[in-house]
């Protein structure tokens, strides 16, 4: 590794240099090609499969159908000589209108066939309306419902993961500097508190904090009526954003630390570990450069595993914190049944956690050497 | 097992569980206790709402008001007739009522055989200091109930418009905003007059206390000792056979692919790269709303969606450690076939770190059932500790302070979970030696 070497490099040394950085460039960018290529493969998988098990029950046909007799009707109600004809001639015409659009769109045509229409109408999020619910800005579209929570749950949940990773990681590294000591011994016998998810948590802390003393609010992201200049608004939101936090501190913090705390100790019992410390290094330079570099990439990919199932925990943490995002939004569908709104949410959780393990991959690939040479090692 | 106490702590506690499954499963039926817990408001007329458990009052010196339910082998019966066709029957209950609190609610139920004419009741209220107000007359049939303490007739006419069951327990010199309870003992008296010789009546008379039971009572007045009981052998039985399904299944495949390389591996590695990328909790809320909510099938979903989950990867790392040794090389020499070495050599080498996954990974599914019954997609048939505390959850009991009601279930969850998950990491440091060390 000869990445601290001040010295004169020659000309040509550099012009080397510099064409081994482009290669190294083009190759990263075959590597993120590859993996975006993997990655839509498998969106396409997952919404498929989501198209495959909503249509078991026809469910997307009747989407389908319900859509078109609003267009219809929208359509037939706009043209005043319509509206003056005789009911039984109105209905003929409405159902002759609709047999004609259903040939149209080939909703006749064998589900197989139609199967990957829908694929795409579920992957452009093409969902038609909601039948009951409405987004706040009053849209009806399936789309504009889901869109409007979306960042509400990544500003919650972005910031839960990205606190307790960086937490836990700093806190095992600590640990992992005297192990033995009490702080040591309490982490590792509270890790099995880690068994209970962060909603189940999050029942404790809204008994305890909301109701028994009532210093926090039991739920929401912002108090009623809204604050009117940013400052009060951010800090409202800071304030319904403490007990979810904690609740997710309490369900992850303990076991993270743990297990990083478990691997950077059997990493710290390496030889060359061992000879840093004969050579006399201090402990901070040992545990960034032959301990917390080596493990880095590990790290990483736990760190992914964990986004992909907070991403799911997040729905029901939601649920009991009425916190405003996606999985309240969850909860209220399935309670109203809608549809659409239930098959775009499956589909945007399928995104969120594509959109993840690239992020995911490509900090990977800027970390491990292994993927920035090019080398191919076992990096499975 | 001395140099583990989490392990000797964790064996109480799930034998503490099994014992209360079995208990359960011997003492009440499950097709009974599936009725009762549907039964909603029918089948449980005489118990009373929202109420703690009965065992909040040994914690209290000023006791809450217990439920008080009597019936014909309770009541002083005397009988006398009027005329040649009508009878009088006068029932006297009597009771004490040493409690601080007042009852929530009162109620008489009336069961008549009456010939052509229903029998004429009178209810007469008579407070230990000898106050008695004449409550009601009413002509009674079978199904019927007086609900004293709603009765607004009474209030307005006697009490000024007063709460009934203030004026009815309280002593004279306190108000009604500041009611106390006046103890002794009570009577009610209901005086039946039958106007036909065959003509017969039942009466009970409950008076609906703030506490009840062993665990209290929820919105529906359904006691929830059987929620409680039940949703253990439940909370069991998809915690272990999830656990077994999944795991034990993705063992195998791990060992297959392993061994057999190639192709096969290249596949089984796909597969579970797309599978980590698949919603597995949308998928399931999918099923639960648009097809069934059975216990079973979401279980069995659940095993099949987790069986290409993370653990192939880890299991598979194993494998190929175990591949390449000699004792391999020799069953392969003496023409072994490929399943009798990957079930009878390759499995049984690395099995033992099969067993602290497994048992950490119960809590995971146990609190998976809570989590689709919090969501409301709990099976509707079973009585689940999770459907307890959705319950709960959102008929606001955190607001209005029935901690119990939420209390009950977490508690028997924590318990479960923190249970195998504490063996689970003791096992952990038990066959991964490695760990031993640290």
């Amino acid at each position: 590794m000869a990445e601290n070497t001040p010295e004169l490099v020659p000309a040509e040394e550099q012009k080397k240099k510099r064409r081994g950085a482009s290669r190294a460039t083009a190759r990263f960018a075959r590597y993120a090609g590859k993996r975006t290529l993997a990655l839509l493969v498998t969106v396409v998988i997952g919404v498929y499969l989501t198209v495959i098990i909503a249509n078991m029950g026809g469910y997307v046909d009747e989407l389908r159908i319900s859509e078109l007799t609003y267009a219809v009707n929208v359509a037939l109600s706009s043209d005043p000589g319509f509206r003056v004809l005789p009911a039984a001639q109105k209905a003929q015409i409405r159902d002759d209108e609709m047999a004609r659009r259903i040939e149209m769109l080939g909703l006749n045509r064998p589900f197989i066939v139609r199967s990957f229409e829908y694929l795409w109408d579920g992957l452009s999020l093409t969902l038609g309306r909601a039948q009951f619910m409405t987004s706040n800005a009053g849209s009806s579209e399936v789309k504009n419902i889901i869109l409007e929570r979306l960042p509400i749950t990544v500003v919650l949940f972005v910031t839960a993961n990205v606190l307790v990773f960086l937490v836990a990681l700093l806190l095992a590294l600590s640990l992992s500097r005297r192990y033995g000591s009490f702080f040591d011994r309490f982490i590792v016998a509270a890790s099995p508190l880690s068994a209970a998810p962060p909603w189940f948590y999050g029942i404790f802390l809204i008994m305890i904090f909301a109701s028994i003393f009532g210093i926090l609010p039991y739920g929401g992201m912002i108090d009623a009526p809204p604050p009117q200049t940013t400052l009060a608004y951010v800090l409202s939101v800071m304030k319904h954003m403490i007990l979810p936090l904690m609740a997710w501190f309490l369900s992850y913090l303990f076991i993270s630390t743990f297990s990083w705390r478990t691997f950077f100790l059997i990493h710290a019992s390496e030889d060359y570990v061992e000879l840093a410390k004969a050579k006399g290094l201090s402990s901070k330079a040992i545990e960034r450069r032959y301990i917390l570099r080596p493990t880095l990439p590990t790290v990483i990919t736990s760190f992914a595993l964990t986004l992909i199932y907070a991403w799911q925990g997040a729905i029901i943490t939601e649920t009991v914190f009425s916190w405003p995002g996606l999985g309240q939004l969850y909860a209220v569908a399935i309670g109203q049944y809608e549809t659409g709104v239930i098959v775009g949410l499956t589909v945007i959780f399928a995104y969120l956690l594509a959109i993840t393990v690239f992020t995911l991959d490509i900090a990977y690939a800027l970390i491990d050497p292994r993927v920035k040479l090019g080398a191919r090692g076992g990096s499975q | 097992m001395r140099n583990y106490p989490t392990i000797f702590a964790s064996f109480i506690i799930i034998g503490i569980l099994l014992g209360i499954a079995f208990y359960a499963m011997i003492s009440i039926p499950f097709s009974e206790a599936a009725l009762k817990w549907r039964g909603a408001e029918a089948m449980w007329e005489d118990t009373p709402r929202l109420a703690a458990p009965i065992w909040f009052n040994a914690f209290r010196s000023e006791k809450l008001s217990e439920t008080i339910n009597l019936t014909r082998a309770d009541a002083t019966i005397t009988e006398e007739a009027v005329s040649e066709t009508i009878r009088e029957e006068t029932w006297v209950f009597e009771y004490d009522f040493p409690f601080a609190s007042l009852p929530t609610e009162i109620k008489t139920f009336f069961t008549v055989s009456a010939g052509e004419k229903a029998p004429m009741v009178t209810l007469t209220w008579v407070k230990p200091d000898g106050t008695s107000y004449k409550l009601t007359t009413m002509t009674a049939a079978t199904g019927d109930r007086y609900s004293i303490s709603a009765d607004s007739k009474f209030s307005r006419e006697q009490l000024g418009g007063e709460d009934v069951s203030t004026a009815l327990y309280r002593t004279a010199d306190s108000t009604e905003e500041d009611p106390v309870v006046l103890t002794g003992t009570y009577q009610l008296i209901a005086s039946v007059y039958h106007f036909s010789p065959d003509s017969r009546i039942d009466i009970q008379f409950v008076n609906f206390g703030e506490v009840y039971g062993v665990a209290g009572t929820d919105h529906l007045r359904r006691d929830l000792t059987i929620g409680l009981l039940w949703g253990t052998p439940f909370a069991l039985m998809f915690g272990l056979l999830g656990a077994v399904g999944s795991t034990s299944i993705t063992f195998l495949i791990a060992a297959i692919g392993t061994w057999y390389g190639g192709f096969l591996d290249a596949a089984i590695q796909r597969i579970c790269e797309v599978r980590l990328q698949l919603p597995t909790l949308p998928i399931l809320i999918m099923l639960g709303t648009f097809y069934s909510r059975s216990i079973f099938l979401i279980l069995g979903v659940i095993i099949a969606l987790d069986i290409f989950s993370a653990g192939i990867k880890t299991y598979r790392a194993m494998f190929m450690q175990v591949k390449n040794l000699p004792y391999i090389e020799a069953a392969r020499a003496y023409g072994a076939s490929n399943m009798r070495i990957i079930v009878r050599y390759m499995i049984p080498k690395v099995a033992p770190v099969l067993i602290p996954n497994f048992v950490t990974l119960i809590p995971s599914f146990v609190f998976l059932e809570a989590s689709l019954a919090v969501l409301n997609l709990g099976d509707p048939t079973a009585p689940t500790w999770g459907k307890i505390l959705n319950d709960a959850y959102r008929n606001g009991a955190l607001y209005r302070g029935y901690y119990y009601w939420v209390l009950e279930p977490a508690i028997l969850l924590m318990f479960t979970g923190l249970a195998f998950s504490m063996l689970g990491f003791a096992l952990d440091r038990i066959f991964n030696p490695r760990l031993r060390r640290v």
